[in-house]
């Protein structure tokens, strides 16, 4: 058609049909409900946990040991347990984990049918529920060849191998999606192999290796179940104070109270959550900014 | 062969000479190609090229895609061993050392075979650390002897200027030229005998592909030089010897094979060339 016959708009507005267009809003306003739905729930649980731990939220909750009496009950030894075990199973699968990933994905080779069954049962293992692990932890670590005992250390091992699939995975991620660009590049200049990637494969993932460790180490804050198996639903009235000590965590004393015939020690747990939360929360955020230096740095 | 010993690192050109070998080798002969052959699996993707590289010389290397090039390229500094399934036949001696032999480490080999990419790929660090990193792997860490060779090698590649005030401002913020002359700088900050460039002026505008032309003309006495270019007319501008692959689909059943069809002086292919094809490609008949 030549430029004459054609048709010329005589304006920009929408031709987009009314119809079309409210089904377009519908969908939009069902996709901000939806996590509307997630947030509100969320926001409910908090501001009712808060309202009703508020009257125990002083800094006795700290001082203070686990008592019979609810007045004078305290979170001190859960804190440092949870501090304790938490802290030795994120420090112990951060490299366990980073250092399977590196060899899974740099040296191992693929086509092999033992690395592929590897690759899967790591992957299966992070679905499993965790009182298996504390079913495994009670079998080989606390009893059987190991014989830890219910101590701080049976329950740090049993975490770290509870996490250690999820810090896997997240390592492996964030390496396979550094660009083989950055190798060659690297490579090319006479690096070895162990140079290439810890000098520019490693720090470049860091910021997925982050992500991952956040997870998981959140993670480990929460679980009860594989540590009710390990002995931690105990009354325990001191500190950690190695790796043969006795402990209790967070998650399982805020069960203890919240199961507790006496409504005062209700409060107590609540105020308990508002403590859990408060770490974790801290924990979250200081990984998330040390995650993004790295990648500001790079950008 | 117990008289030929494995040379120490040093980053200064050896003169390495194997006691017994062919004395008639000249010393401006720094890569001997003889009836290379490159194996991807079972498929054959060069057949039997033969080639000298001459010191000092800018050698270029232009056929149609698919030819192998770049494949015969990458064999002068052993990245095709990153390739699984990548196998090579024939030899390539490098001042005498067979480059695929047990005395020649893959490692060592690129220390003195530099390459630079098609695309450019700058280190997500700063422009002084991406200088600086070959250096650091080749064991030096003294912050002086660094700053001196980031200094000397961004000058060669014709950057300092424009980077001297930005030395620690990350190197993704240059733009395209300046990164491919950044990824230069870099590759001769470790001191290489010989530079493989794998089409380094594809990716950039007119202008800074003719800052690099210069550039290889500037470095060519210092780094022998090898390009890989669909660009005919680079190829003719810049370079001293050029060589012309094509593919064939031969009687021993290979699928499109690279050959090497013609090597000779620049100057003598352009006018001259001595094979129908070479002369069809030249001209434009085919591309």
């Amino acid at each position: 058609m030549s430029a004459a016959s054609r048709v010329v708009a005589a304006s920009l507005a929408s031709s987009v049909p009314a119809r079309r267009r409210v089904r377009d809003a519908l969908f939009g306003a069902a996709l901000v409900a939806s996590i509307l739905v997630a947030l509100v729930t969320l926001g409910a649980l908090l501001v009712d946990t808060f309202l009703q731990g508020r009257p125990r939220l002083n800094g006795q909750l700290l001082q203070n040991m686990p008592s019979a009496r609810p007045a004078r009950a305290g979170l001190q030894s859960a804190i440092l347990g949870s501090l304790w075990v938490v802290g030795l199973a994120g420090g112990l699968s951060l490299p366990l984990g980073v250092g399977s990933a590196v060899y899974l994905e740099e040296f191992a080779p693929r086509d092999r049918w033992y690395i592929r069954l590897i690759e899967l049962n790591i992957q299966n293992l992070a679905g499993v529920p965790s009182v298996v692990f504390g079913i495994l932890g009670l079998a080989f670590v606390a009893r059987g060849p190991l014989g830890w005992g219910f101590t701080v250390g049976s329950a740090a091992l049993v975490l770290t191998i509870l996490v250690l699939p999820t810090v896997i995975v997240a390592s492996r991620e964030a390496i396979r999606a550094v660009p083989p660009s950055l190798r060659d590049g690297a490579l090319a200049l006479g690096a070895t192999r162990w140079q290439t990637i810890w000098r520019q494969v490693l720090p470049a993932a860091v910021p997925g290796i982050a992500t991952g460790s956040i997870l998981s180490v959140s993670r480990a804050l929460g679980e009860s179940a594989p540590l009710l198996l390990l002995g931690a639903l105990t009354f325990v009235t001191f500190n950690p104070d190695g790796l043969d000590s006795g402990y209790t965590v967070l998650p399982l004393l805020i069960f203890k109270y919240a199961s507790d015939a006496k409504a005062e020690f209700h409060v107590v747990a609540a105020a308990a959550i508002i403590v859990l939360l408060a770490i974790l929360l801290t924990m979250n955020t200081t990984a998330i900014l040390v995650r993004n230096h790295f990648q500001k740095r790079r950008a | 062969m117990s008289d030929m010993t494995v040379t120490p690192v040093t980053t200064t050109r050896p003169e390495v000479r194997a006691a017994g070998e062919r004395a008639a080798a000249p010393a401006d002969v720094v890569l001997d190609v003889d009836a290379l052959s490159v194996y991807y699996g079972s498929f054959r993707a060069v057949r039997e090229v033969e080639l000298d590289i001459h010191r000092g010389e800018i050698t270029a290397f232009i056929g149609p895609s698919g030819c192998g090039k770049s494949t015969v390229l990458r064999c002068f500094n052993r990245m095709n061993d990153l390739i699984p399934g990548a196998r090579v036949e024939g030899t390539i001696r490098y001042h005498g050392i067979d480059l695929y032999g047990p005395q020649a480490d893959a490692v060592e080999v690129r220390r003195r075979v530099g390459m630079v990419f098609q695309k450019p790929n700058p280190f997500p660090k700063s422009v002084f650390e991406n200088v600086a990193f070959g250096p650091r792997v080749n064991g030096t860490r003294q912050r002086a002897e660094l700053d001196e060779i980031v200094e000397r090698s961004l000058r060669r590649a014709a950057l300092w200027d424009e980077v001297k005030d930005r030395l620690k401002a990350s190197a993704s913020g240059l733009s395209g030229g300046q990164q491919q002359r950044l990824c230069i700088a870099r590759a001769i900050a470790v001191d290489p005998e010989i530079l493989l460039m794998d089409e380094p002026c594809s990716a950039l505008d007119p202008i800074a592909t003719t800052r690099i032309e210069d550039l290889m003309q500037e470095i060519k006495a210092e780094y022998t030089i090898i390009i890989v270019t669909h660009n005919m007319q680079q190829a003719a501008r810049v370079s001293d010897r050029t060589a012309f692959f094509t593919t064939e689909v031969n009687a021993e059943g290979d699928r499109r094979t690279g050959v090497l069809v013609e090597y000779d002086r620049t100057e003598r292919i352009y006018s001259n060339p001595r094979d129908a094809r070479t002369e069809n490609y030249i001209t434009g008949r085919f591309g």
